[in-house]
């Protein structure tokens, strides 16, 4: 199990061909209090880079990008009526939705964690 | 998310005092000011409407407008002064008791609202105390200063004060224990205190829908005065992010955002700030359009929406129940009181009425919004008990 992270703040948790998609630390604490999450639907076919989901904080809609190209298989739907999980574990239970890898290889062209933590420094 | 402070932006006295409360200091209005603290909006807007918040807003324009060569006749002088400034607005100024402040609009001549402001009476004679918005305050000085000629001069108060909100249910005990009578104030009036050797003004006013007040302090003591206030565990700093949704459940109209040049006061549900005298008188820019607006019904008039879903934001589309795209969201987002997405909005007349059933389109995505009548939330501002 590897987690690998994008520029634009959101993690990917590699587990076998599946990959658990979310936002960071860092970027749930700067977005602040989330207030709705729209979720992506499940089989959608996303292109790596591509809109998925859409995070809104009290101010503003912060779009979620897909990390790697894949298919949707499972949305969180705890986030519906709870948004604020992303503000208060969101690397566990604030997790978005899980996609089936369509490509590994693209999986080695994100940050790891050490490269992560550099860019937010 | 990158955080830059250009170094074009003004700062206010309190900078130092955000830095130390670690705000997330944002440009705004050309001034670097904090849009929340680590408590975050959603605390701090639940805060404001259940104790007392404070606010820095000295990137408003407060300013005073005082007679050149006054008669020392305080009703003449104030009739005089009133005669410079009413030409400009749809307010009447000439009515207002010392003390008293006035809601009003700085009116083109199609009627358009140039900005919103406050004006108010000084217990000097021919003095008027008037606030406006940060970003026309340029322009509207400009204005105002072109129309009195050398009959008065303008002194803005923007540079050598701060401007504070204390906002809240708490407010008023808070404000008592630093300026004692400043509880004998009714909503819309203002009187001088002495605070630290130094004058402050004080208005019964705010933006927030509660009860709370908006302070005019010297340079020289805005620290001292914030951190007097701030002593007092029923108050915390709050960020302009709050203020936004605060003063969005409140329903009140934002210049720039719900009023701009192109939008009347009728059209904006304004019509109380057209003064009735000045109704009768027809004397005011843009007098045609908007006395006929009352009369027929403007093209389109500001409503309430409660959006279900996503929040809808300002420039979203608003569509009638066939999908028909009949206005546009100008404020909206989530409100924390309620914990449902509000915005405001124009529409047609047809569809304004309060239970239509009509669609915000977010992200190109139909979500129903209902018209519900604003405030959203309740004002609480304290109103005296008129005197028998």
């Amino acid at each position: 199990m590897t987690t690998k992270f994008t520029p634009d703040h959101e993690y990917i948790r590699v587990e076998g061909s599946t990959g658990i998609v979310g936002i960071t630390p860092y970027a749930q604490e700067a977005l602040g209090d989330i207030v709705f999450v729209e979720l992506p639907a499940i089989g959608k076919v996303l292109k790596k880079g591509e809109e998925a989901a859409v995070v809104e904080s009290v101010k503003a809609a912060s779009e979620i990008y897909a990390p790697v190209s894949g298919t949707v298989t499972e949305v969180n739907e705890e986030l519906t009526g709870n948004p604020g999980l992303i503000n208060a574990d969101p690397e566990a239970t604030g997790w978005i939705y899980k996609i089936a890898i369509a490509d590994a290889g693209e999986i080695d062209g994100l940050l790891d964690s050490d490269a992560y933590a550099e860019l937010t420094l | 998310m990158a955080e830059t402070s250009p170094q074009d932006l003004k700062t206010t006295p309190l900078y130092q005092r955000h830095l130390d409360a670690s705000g997330r200091m944002v440009p705004f209005g050309g001034y670097s000011l904090p849009v929340q603290y680590p408590s975050g909006i959603m605390t701090e807007h639940k805060w404001t409407r259940e104790h007392a918040g404070l606010f820095d807003v000295s990137h408003m324009g407060p300013s005073f407008l005082e007679l050149t060569n006054p008669s020392g006749d305080a009703e003449a002088d104030h009739a005089a002064i009133s005669a410079i400034i009413e030409p400009l607005i749809c307010g009447d100024i000439a009515g207002l008791k010392p003390g008293q402040i006035r809601y009003t609009l700085l009116l083109n001549n199609t009627g358009g609202a140039i900005d919103d402001l406050m004006v108010a009476r000084s217990r000097t004679a021919g003095t008027l105390y008037i606030v406006v918005n940060a970003g026309t305050k340029d322009g509207d000085f400009a204005r105002i200063e072109a129309a009195a000629g050398d009959r008065a001069r303008l002194i803005r108060a923007d540079g050598d004060n701060a401007l504070l909100a204390l906002q809240g249910p708490e407010a008023v005990v808070v404000m008592t224990t630093i300026a004692p009578g400043a509880e004998d104030l009714g909503f819309m009036q203002y009187a001088v205190f002495d605070f630290a050797g130094q004058q402050i003004t004080v208005a019964r006013s705010g933006y927030t829908g509660e009860d709370g007040f908006e302070i005019l302090v010297p340079n020289v003591i805005a620290s001292q005065f914030w951190d007097a206030l701030l002593a007092d565990e029923r108050v915390k700093p709050i960020g302009l992010g709050a203020r936004d949704s605060l003063r969005l459940e409140a329903g009140l109209p934002l210049y720039g955002h719900d009023l701009d040049e192109s939008v009347s006061p009728i059209e904006a549900g304004l019509g109380f700030a057209v003064s009735k005298r000045r109704r009768e008188a027809a004397d005011f820019p843009g007098a045609a359009r908007i006395l006929q607006e009352v009369v027929e019904h403007a093209a389109r008039v500001r409503v309430g929406l409660i959006v279900d879903g996503a929040p809808a934001r300002e420039g979203a589309e608003i569509l009638d129940a066939s999908g028909t795209s009949i206005g546009v969201v100008t404020s909206g987002g989530f409100a924390p009181s309620l914990g449902k997405a509000i915005a405001l909005g124009f529409v047609p007349p047809a569809h304004a009425e309060v239970g239509s059933q009509l669609q915000v389109s977010v992200r190109g995505r139909p979500q129903p919004a209902e018209v519900v009548p604003t405030p959203f939330v309740p004002h609480r501002y304290f109103r005296k008990p008129k005197a028998s």
